[in-house]
């Protein structure tokens, strides 16, 4: 039994569960390692008039002080995606421009006195004044980010698929709604960790981090440190404590870190603390979007506009603006909806720079496209369940090319809904709902409908620039997995891949999927992904993120084994005397599979092409090692007129969801939760409901908890656990999950991306049943107490004349009891949503309860 | 009592999963990284070092304590048990971990150690919780890759307690 497809248990977890993991900071470092803290910016927008280190490189076991000016001569600007004069150094150089920036780096014999001495450096800053709101950005008087770009608003892009402005001529009536998705990041619990070393001999560095990929940014690195990228060898430790995107952003800690050791000429070792991660690591960008639809009266959408700001903060990290260009292909979500036109709009403000985050567009995209279907059903006082089987598209359409230019591989909606309803129990649910408004409470229930991209097209990212600086650049396109299978002298069988270890279950699916075309056990199959650019195959594409596991890497490893399973036929057939075609592989052994006793063990054939090459058949290269290479065709560059294929495969969800609203604490209880997945063929159905539940938990951490909050001059607010509240086991309402599989038809093992749909589908969801039991039409994320209490109890009555001075306004920072962890969050100034005029069936009747 | 400066390093001391241990330390430094640094247990996980995400949780005389929030000092003397211990010589897991493999109740397996004490101490004063006595004690912890589920599951499976 070789276990493809089989809810196998984990082989990662014996060492994980025993303290045996080796994360980066577990592992040893070189004698005479120094190591760094960071100083950061108190303010949000100021120039840096002087550094003087001179009290602190006094104290004992202080080595150095690192400023922008070193890094300034010493490395260039990072390499950014689009031609703009936005420069980011690892550190900051003449000003800083977010809360918690990087300003100097004190190197000492260890972090304590680091601290120590960093308390000692005396920094003097000139404040300016700070953005923070991304639409406030966007005003001709705003202070800029980066005055030679003269704007904030740096890349304004339209795009036009189909005839949208017949589509809304034709239109009974269009629905629109504007929906602002919140700043937030799923922090890992292991922060960032990099040690570095710099070899003067060779003018090389190795660095060993907790990097997550794409290798894509690798060649960034190298660039800033004036190095070509094989004098940059990165490794990846064997264990990473988590990264969902996060862990990309270590990047210019990478690079701060080897001018560290360049400079002191000592290894390096920087581990970043929870306090600084908060404050600086990476966040999701927040998005503005105004969506508006042309519709008939039965709820059929014949045209989409959006329009997307999205503000990414101090700086354009690469690979951003991924998330605004990831989903593009996609924008038009689950819907068969041929004409939309988008406007894509990237501003820089006063805050840390956005970056990868698990889901990386969708929660952005399907926040407005699955908020605005509801608010189709209720201003058309249709049902909200028939107006998206109305628009989905029918399982005949597939393969299914969107009007961006997506090609969804394969689905079944319709009966993905059909499933999801009848076993989530869509009616007794209706019941339960009538059963608590009855009783006075507000109950709504809520729906989503998305496609979750998997394995993303490296070219995406082209589609930000024109076409004719598309085709001046060189197209840019589709995505390399590679996979090594090795066979030893005595038959033992070891992979290594391009993937980076942070949690997946990686090595367990390799080995089944291996196991699976040698005739062994995955136990025999032992996996090393320990990533080390100096000595591996990688690709830009090298990594996990987007999902790339299952239509990628896995696939590689098919690939590789497929190889060798027919090179091990071969030398079989030619020692059983037999027709290659005639093996078969089973139970350790490889035999005649019409008889079954012509047999050798698996071990004594692999022997023989490291003992007697003399003995392979004519013309076969000895060696056992084979690298399988996996790259689709069908992701294509970018056409003339933009339309892209943003991923490989695309797997559906549909989430049902009741909710109901305590009208004491305002706090929302997710009554019940069904998400139907169709991800084509499960590989490991244990590992994958893992990463469904985790992206669950991560959906509900967005649409009721998480939030970077700032206020009017950019300091964070929500800088600790206590106040940036990640949910506990007591915030996570129970999950049920259901599964189609539909197989993909491009990839041989059927298998499509799964690990992101539900922090993309769950936010939606949570908000259409709010929006529901209040008939609410604005609903703003997380929805917190605070935010509930305003939208119900609408505004405080204007104090009388002559009574004592007005009290805080409640929005301010008020603390709140009630429910398990749901503690007031600050509420930054934003206006205050205002309440539906137009209140919709039960909607109504909560209401005024 | 031992007056000791600020910037001194004195030799502490006490058992580690049954074994004597010991080394030097400022009276700063942190049961995490004297842990972690000094002996070389690299079982226990550092998340936040302020109190919030349980990573770091370990055994000090038996009673779960967090070690970010507890300097190396005040262990002296004492009887302190890490992740490290659960598992026998040979590497065979106990049930608690056991059940963790199961259920899929780890992922990156950075919170797993600091949870696994948290229930190590817990079960032996209440062997036969109830879910709701389960998730209790697991709210003192934060997982980012489970979403708990699994995690629920295993400790309710190994002490065969009563699901809600």
């Amino acid at each position: 039994m070789t276990g493809l497809g089989e809810p196998l248990v984990r082989k990662e977890d014996p060492a994980l569960l025993s303290g045996r993991g080796r994360y980066a900071d577990d592992l040893p470092v070189p004698n005479g390692t120094l190591h760094a803290h960071v100083i950061r910016s108190p303010h949000a927008h100021a120039k840096i008039l002087r550094i003087d280190a001179t009290e602190a490189l006094a104290l004992p076991g202080v080595a150095a002080v690192i400023t922008g000016e070193d890094v300034r001569k010493l490395t260039d600007p990072f390499l950014i995606a689009l031609k703009q004069p936005v420069h980011q150094w690892s550190l900051a150089v003449e000003r800083a421009r977010y809360v918690g920036e990087a300003v100097a780096l004190v190197v000492a014999e260890s972090r304590y006195v680091a601290e120590d001495a960093a308390e000692l450096v005396a920094i003097d800053y000139e404040p300016e004044e700070a953005v923070i709101d991304p639409i406030a950005a966007c005003g001709k008087s705003a202070p800029l980010l980066h005055p030679a770009c003269k704007t904030n608003e740096i890349s304004v892009r339209k795009f036009a698929y189909g005839d949208t402005t017949a589509a809304f001529a034709a239109a009974d009536r269009t629905v629109a709604l504007m929906v602002d998705y919140p700043r937030l990041s799923f922090t890992p619990l292991e922060c960032y960790v990099v040690l570095a070393e710099y070899r003067p001999h060779d003018n090389s560095y190795d660095v060993l981090a907790n990097f997550q990929g794409p290798f894509s940014t690798h060649p960034v690195m190298a660039k800033a440190l004036r190095v070509p990228g094989a004098k940059l060898r990165l490794r990846i430790p064997p264990d990473s404590g988590g990264s969902f995107g996060i862990k990309l952003s270590v990047f210019p800690y990478i690079v701060l870190t080897a001018v560290a050791a360049k400079v002191t000429g000592r290894p390096v070792k920087w581990v970043e603390d929870r306090a600084e991660h908060l404050l600086a690591a990476s966040s999701g960008p927040n998005r503005i979007t105004r969506i508006e639809a042309a519709v008939t009266r039965e709820g059929r959408i014949l045209g989409l506009r959006l329009d997307q700001l999205e503000d990414y903060g101090a700086f354009l990290r690469a690979p951003m603006p991924g998330p605004l260009y990831r989903m593009h292909g996609a924008v038009t979500g689950a819907y068969d909806i041929p004409n939309v036109d988008v406007t894509n709009r990237i501003v820089l403000t006063n805050k840390m720079p956005a970056s990868l985050i698990r889901g990386f567009g969708g929660p952005q995209l399907y926040l407005a496209i699955e908020r605005l279907v509801q608010r189709i059903a209720v201003e058309l006082g249709l049902d909200h369940l028939d107006v998206i089987r109305r628009n989905l598209i029918p399982t005949e359409k597939f393969p299914y090319r969107t009007a961006a230019g997506a090609l969804y591989d394969s689905g079944d909606y319709m009966r993905a809904v059909a499933t999801a309803i009848a076993d989530g129990r869509l009616d007794d649910l209706k019941r339960r709902r009538d059963a608590a408004r009855a009783a006075g409470k507000p109950y709504g229930i809520g729906f989503a409908a998305v496609v979750e991209p998997g394995m993303s097209n490296m070219g995406y990212l082209s589609t930000l620039l024109t076409a004719d600086a598309r085709a001046r650049a060189g197209p840019k396109n589709g995505a390399v997995s590679m996979v090594t299978v090795n066979i030893d002298p005595l038959g033992a069988v070891s992979v290594t891949a391009d993937v980076t270890v942070q949690g997946q279950g990686h090595q367990t699916v390799l080995s089944q999927i291996v196991a699976d075309r040698l005739g062994l056990n995955p136990a025999d199959i032992e996996v090393m992904l320990e990533m080390d650019t100096g000595k591996d195959p990688w690709s830009i594409a090298a990594g996990t993120y987007s999902c790339r596991f299952s239509p990628g890497t896995a696939v590689a490893a098919h690939v590789a084994a497929t190889r060798m399973r027919d090179k091990l036929a071969a030398i079989a057939a030619k020692q059983l005397n037999i027709l290659p075609d005639d093996i078969e592989f089973a139970d350790g052994q490889v035999r005649s599979h019409y008889n079954p006793d012509n047999a050798l063990s698996f071990g004594r054939i692999a022997g023989t092409a490291h003992w007697s090459p003399a003995m392979l058949p004519d013309g076969m290269v000895p060696g056992l090692s084979e690298t399988g290479v996996w790259s689709p065709p069908e992701l294509e560059p970018p056409t003339s007129d933009d339309r892209i294929n943003t991923s490989l495969t695309y797997g559906f969800i549909f989430d049902m969801c009741g909710a109901e609203l305590d009208p004491m604490t305002y706090t929302v209880r997710v009554d019940r939760y069904v998400s139907m997945h169709d991800a084509g063929i499960l590989l490991n159905p244990l590992i994958a409901d893992g990463q469904i539940y985790g992206a669950f938990a991560q959906g509900v951490a967005a649409a009721l908890y998480e939030e970077f909050v700032y206020d009017e001059n950019g300091s964070l607010l929500s800088g600790s656990f206590a106040d940036y509240l990640v949910p506990t086991v007591g915030e996570i309402p129970k999950l049920e999950i259901l599964h189609q599989q539909t197989p993909s038809p491009l990839t041989p093992l059927g298998a499509k991306g799964i690990a992101e749909g539900n922090c993309m589908s769950t936010p939606a969801c949570i908000a259409n049943a709010v929006a529901d039991a209040l008939g609410a039409k604005d609903i703003s994320l997380p929805i917190t107490p605070l935010r509930l209490h305003a939208l119900l109890a609408g505004e405080e009555a204007p104090v009388p004349l002559g009574a004592s001075p007005p009290s805080p306004s409640p929005l301010a920072g008020e603390g709140w009891g009630g429910g398990s962890r749901s503690i007031g969050t600050p509420v930054p100034h934003s206006p205050t949503p205002t309440p539906d005029p137009s209140p919709q069936g039960g909607g109504e009747q909560a209401r005024s309860a | 009592m031992r007056r000791v400066s600020k910037d001194e390093r004195s030799r502490i001391g006490f058992t580690l999963n049954g074994r004597a241990v010991s080394g030097e330390a400022e009276p700063r430094m942190l049961l995490t990284d004297f842990l972690r640094h000094v002996i070389g247990a690299t079982g226990t996980h550092v998340g936040c070092e302020h109190g919030v995400c349980g990573c770091c949780t370990v055994l000090i005389d038996g009673v779960a304590v967090r070690a970010c929030l507890t300097l190396a000092v005040q262990a002296e003397g004492r009887a302190v048990t890490t992740v490290e211990a659960l598992a026998a010589p040979d590497g065979t897991l106990n049930a608690l971990q056991q059940a963790f493999q199961k259920y899929h109740a780890l992922q990156c397996g950075f919170c797993t150690p600091g949870i696994l004490m948290s229930f190590t101490d817990y079960l032996a004063r209440n062997p036969h919780p109830t879910e709701d006595e389960i998730r209790e004690v697991l709210s003192g912890h934060l997982c980012r890759c489970t979403g708990y589920a699994g995690i629920v599951a295993a400790v309710l499976a190994v002490s065969c307690g009563s699901p809600n």
